[in-house]
């Protein structure tokens, strides 16, 4: 058993593993109870367990406990609530912007990304930001009025 | 009369089990019978089946028909709400358990567009009776006629004024014995002020913010991390097992049943990594034909049975007419391909079980649970959770008999996760269709003759259950036979023809095991029937919006067309376009309608592309649709829903098939099955049509069946090539364009 020092929403967790090849994504979901990153295909193809690392959208099912060790982690559940959302996401719900909601946190997270390094993006940079966060149930129209509408509030 | 006792203690005990893991939001986690001490009634005929009313005025409403991420949850609510005069504001604040087979009425499956139209209507219909009911009460209570008594945010007075009653006081956490009234008055359309209205759905704030608990999600006491190994070919048997080649990891248990072979352990990454890394040796499989074999047997069989669906006139003409056209299409096997795998969670106990599933059948699958277990049926419940978005049959009833095999035998709660090539490799698929159609123009180009021959696999009559993985590998007994869904619906076209033969030639089997998948069969269908079309109107030289309209009888069809073709600003002209000479971009426009299974939701889709004739690529620019479902309850949930057809039927069209070889399949990450991006979204157009004085049809799946013929239609506009076969890759695009010339 290996321990590992992790800042997660700004506190700070130690966590045992066995293994330090263990991806991020288990740890989050099992350790700690934050069940906001998904798993979705674990090999960093869809998107599902964006979490931010250091500020930039990272796949917690590519990254090991190790390498995120030491590093400023934010889940979706280190952004709002839903009596406080963040505002991307008070922007999401705005425009009902999910269906069954599975990719949705991980679209959040990319989407925040985004926006702190090109506060007002371009639609056609918004789309190039999320084009590695995958959507099945087509809710992609009205995730991309949600992210020009954080934009437009500026508040990310 | 279909009455489960509930041990109120049992419900109690799962409530505060799920609450101590924090979980208070989870539905089922709250869910008890609130109606009755001991016993809760699920008969379809009883109000009570369907409401009760808590101790504080509280509604809670009984679905058997569940959320998919569909926005059931605000619509079903919105039903009820009107019907016992509860303001919008409220609405949130009653109470909706779904899909649970110890408390919601056996509704049928959440599939067919069923759930607002056969689901919520019968919801609306308890509401009614039960406000009926209350008036009654009241009227005795009050000493008043119920003519004069009205019902107003839980209470119910004279209309003139007076004392007042509520309906806690009047049934509060008691049962209201009545029958469902068939011929209860219903609210006035014209009076409504919930229905109709886009409430916001209820969980999307939970959804944006990560608490919303999916099955996946689920944590019990005690319970163990499983992972199934699937055999290395389709119907391979399980031979030998090398447990040494996990002794690394510490924790691990192995379970095999005969061919079933699972991991579980308490830690989820040793579950995962054991199950990747276990050895074990497995017989050839059974046995497929490999995907490019797939049309060819389409066309060859063997068969079960033929099957004349219409027949009308006589188009033995046709045979003979030296006019007659042909076209071939064919849409391939293709996969739910949910964004997160399947997941379930059992808690099998000596004398009974607990399933917490994403079933969108919970009801269905309670007695395939009971039979793997070897429990009576009343001894298993299935509570639906929300899982990963599914089109159909996913694999999440086979996760959950997964979950339940690896409790039942180690004698603990056990959550089952797929890996992502599970889900792409053994979720039951999407069938493949091979469509013949031939028509014929009389002098002012109409259609004379029109026939289509289907090939398609046929679906058991009676299945109980689509026979489940784990329990076939166990060794114990499924039914035998393939559900694909009513896949031979909408293959004569919606156009008065005098002359008209539908046939299906039934195959006996299917290369990959089916189920359904989003409006079964009516995407091929429609696929080609609006394909071919087009070609009629090219050679008739007519307007393809022009073409549809003479011979279209039906004032709602003819209104989305209409509606349609001017969302997309459609400029009458026969198609194909005059050439361009734009280099290798050639543009274009494409037109595609639909009457949903002849009787249900009328829709129009048209499209603008881009063909890169050099390339083959297809840029889709802008997708316009109109859409008349009857009565909307929730405006941007039907939206919602038309997008998500619109972007996933055009995924499906552009991008997917499921490919296998000779023993499994081989389309098992996002490279090799990939779906539609964000980059892939063009500008999306929608007309939504009211109509308040129309019952409620399904929104869930009509609009996607008119996207591939749109697409087709446009890229011939533009090119003059005809797409008869999904997917519309570049090289099938090329191919195409050759073939034009």
């Amino acid at each position: 058993m290996s321990t590992f020092d992790l800042l997660v929403n700004g506190t700070r967790h130690r966590v045992a593993s066995w293994d330090p090849q263990q991806p991020l994504l288990y740890v989050l979901r099992n350790d700690l109870g934050l069940h906001g990153a998904k798993f979705g295909c674990g090999v960093g193809q869809c998107g599902s367990c964006t979490v931010l690392i250091d500020d930039k959208s990272t796949r917690a099912c590519h990254v090991t406990v190790a390498a995120a060790a030491g590093k400023r982690i934010t889940t979706i559940e280190g952004l709002g609530s839903p009596e406080k959302p963040h505002p991307v996401q008070a922007a999401f719900i705005a425009e009902q912007a999910a269906q069954c909601g599975y990719c949705t946190t991980g679209i959040v997270m990319s989407t925040v990304a985004l926006l702190r390094a090109t506060p007002r993006p371009t639609p056609e940079q918004i789309k190039t930001a999320l084009d590695a966060n995958l959507c099945r149930c087509g809710s992609h129209d009205r995730v991309l009025r949600a992210v020009a509408r954080a934009a437009g509030d500026g508040r990310a | 009369m279909d009455t489960t006792a509930l041990s109120r203690r049992e419900f109690l005990s799962t409530a505060a089990l799920i609450v101590g893991f924090s979980f208070a939001g989870a539905p089922g986690a709250r869910a008890q019978a609130v109606s009755g001490a001991s016993t809760h009634t699920l008969d379809l005929s009883e109000v009570d089946a369907f409401l009760a009313v808590r101790r504080d005025g509280t509604v809670v409403v009984y679905s058997g028909k569940v959320d998919l991420g569909t926005g059931h949850r605000i619509a079903m609510r919105q039903m009820v709400a009107e019907e016992l005069s509860i303001e919008a504001d409220d609405v949130h604040r009653i109470e909706l358990i779904e899909g649970d087979t110890a408390l919601t009425p056996n509704q049928g499956p959440t599939a067919g567009s069923s759930g607002v139209m056969r689901g919520g209507v019968q919801l609306r219909q308890a509401a009614a009776t039960a406000r009926e009911a209350l008036l009654a009460l009241a009227a005795a209570k009050l000493q008043r006629p119920p003519a004069e008594l009205t019902l107003e945010e839980g209470l119910i007075g004279a209309i003139n004024g007076g004392p007042k009653v509520s309906i806690a006081e009047l049934i509060g956490n008691r049962p209201f014995n009545v029958k469902l009234n068939p011929k209860v008055l219903l609210k006035d359309p014209a009076r409504y002020s919930v229905v109709g209205r886009s409430l916001p759905r209820p969980d999307m704030a939970a959804k944006v913010t990560g608490r919303h608990v999916f099955v996946h999600d689920l944590k019990l006491p005690d319970m163990l991390h499983g992972r199934v190994v699937r055999p290395s070919a389709v119907g391979a048997k399980l031979i030998e097992v090398d447990e040494a080649s996990i002794k690394h990891i510490a924790g691990v248990r192995v379970v095999r049943i005969e061919s079933f072979l699972g991991v579980v352990a308490n830690d989820e990454w040793a579950a995962v990594r054991a199950a990747r890394e276990l050895k074990a040796r497995w017989s050839a499989g059974t046995g497929l034909m490999g995907d490019d074999a797939v049309a060819a047997w389409a066309r060859r069989g063997p068969f079960a049975r033929d099957e004349v669906l219409v027949n009308k006139g006589d188009t033995s003409a046709l045979a003979s007419n030296p006019k007659t056209l042909r076209a071939t299409y064919f849409w391939p096997v293709q996969s739910h391909a949910s964004m997160g795998p399947s997941c379930a969670v059992a808690d099998v106990r000596a004398d009974h079980a607990t399933i917490w599933s994403a079933s969108q059948a919970t009801h269905r699958y309670q007695p395939a649970m009971a039979h793997l277990l070897g429990l009576p049926r009343e001894k298993v419940r299935v509570i639906y959770l929300d899982g990963s978005g599914c089109y159909g049959m996913n694999g999440h009833d086979d996760a959950a008999a997964d979950a339940a095999l690896l409790s039942k035998a180690v004698r603990r709660p056990v959550r089952v996760q797929w890996a992502q090539e599970d889900e792409l490799g053994w979720d039951p698929k999407g069938p493949p269709q091979l469509i013949d159609l031939r028509a014929a123009l009389n002098d002012s180009g109409r259609i004379s003759a029109w026939e289509a021959e289907m090939y398609v696999p046929l679906a058991t009559a009676s299945l109980a259950y689509v026979p489940l993985l784990g329990p076939t590998d166990a060794g114990i007994a499924q039914p035998a036979g393939q559900a694909v869904g009513l896949i031979s619906q909408n293959a004569d076209p919606p156009y008065t023809t005098a002359n008209l033969k539908v046939t299906a030639h039934w195959l006996a089997g299917a290369p990959l095991r089916p189920s359904n998948i989003r409006a079964p069969g009516k995407v091929a269908n429609c696929f080609a029937v609006e394909s071919f079309v087009d070609q009629l109107a090219a050679v008739a030289k007519i307007d393809p919006v022009e073409f549809r309209l003479r011979d279209l009888a039906d004032p709602r069809g003819v209104e989305v067309l209409k509606r349609c073709a001017a969302l997309i600003g459609w400029t009458p002209r026969p198609s194909p376009a005059p050439a361009s000479s734009s280099g290798n971009k050639a543009r274009g426009r494409g037109i595609s309608y639909v009457h949903y299974k002849h009787n249900e939701t009328y829709v129009a889709v048209a499209m603008e592309v881009e063909v890169d004739r050099a390339s083959g690529t297809i840029r889709v620019q802008r997708i316009a649709c109109a859409h008349d479902c009857g009565l909307m309850i929730n405006p941007d949930a039907v939206r919602n829903q038309v997008e998500g057809n619109i972007l996933q039927a055009l995924s499906r069209t552009l991008f997917e098939r499921t490919t296998f070889d000779r023993e499994r399949v081989t389309s098992l990450d996002w490279t090799r099955y990939p779906i539609l991006r964000f980059a892939d979204v063009p500008e999306l157009r929608i007309d939504l049509i009211q109509r308040r004085d129309q019952p409620p049809l399904g929104a869930g799946e009509a609009s996607s069946t008119p996207v591939p013929a749109a697409l087709a239609n446009a890229i011939f506009d533009a090119t003059g090539a005809q797409m008869r076969e999904v997917p519309f890759t570049p090289e099938r695009v090329k191919a195409a364009l050759r073939e034009a010339g």
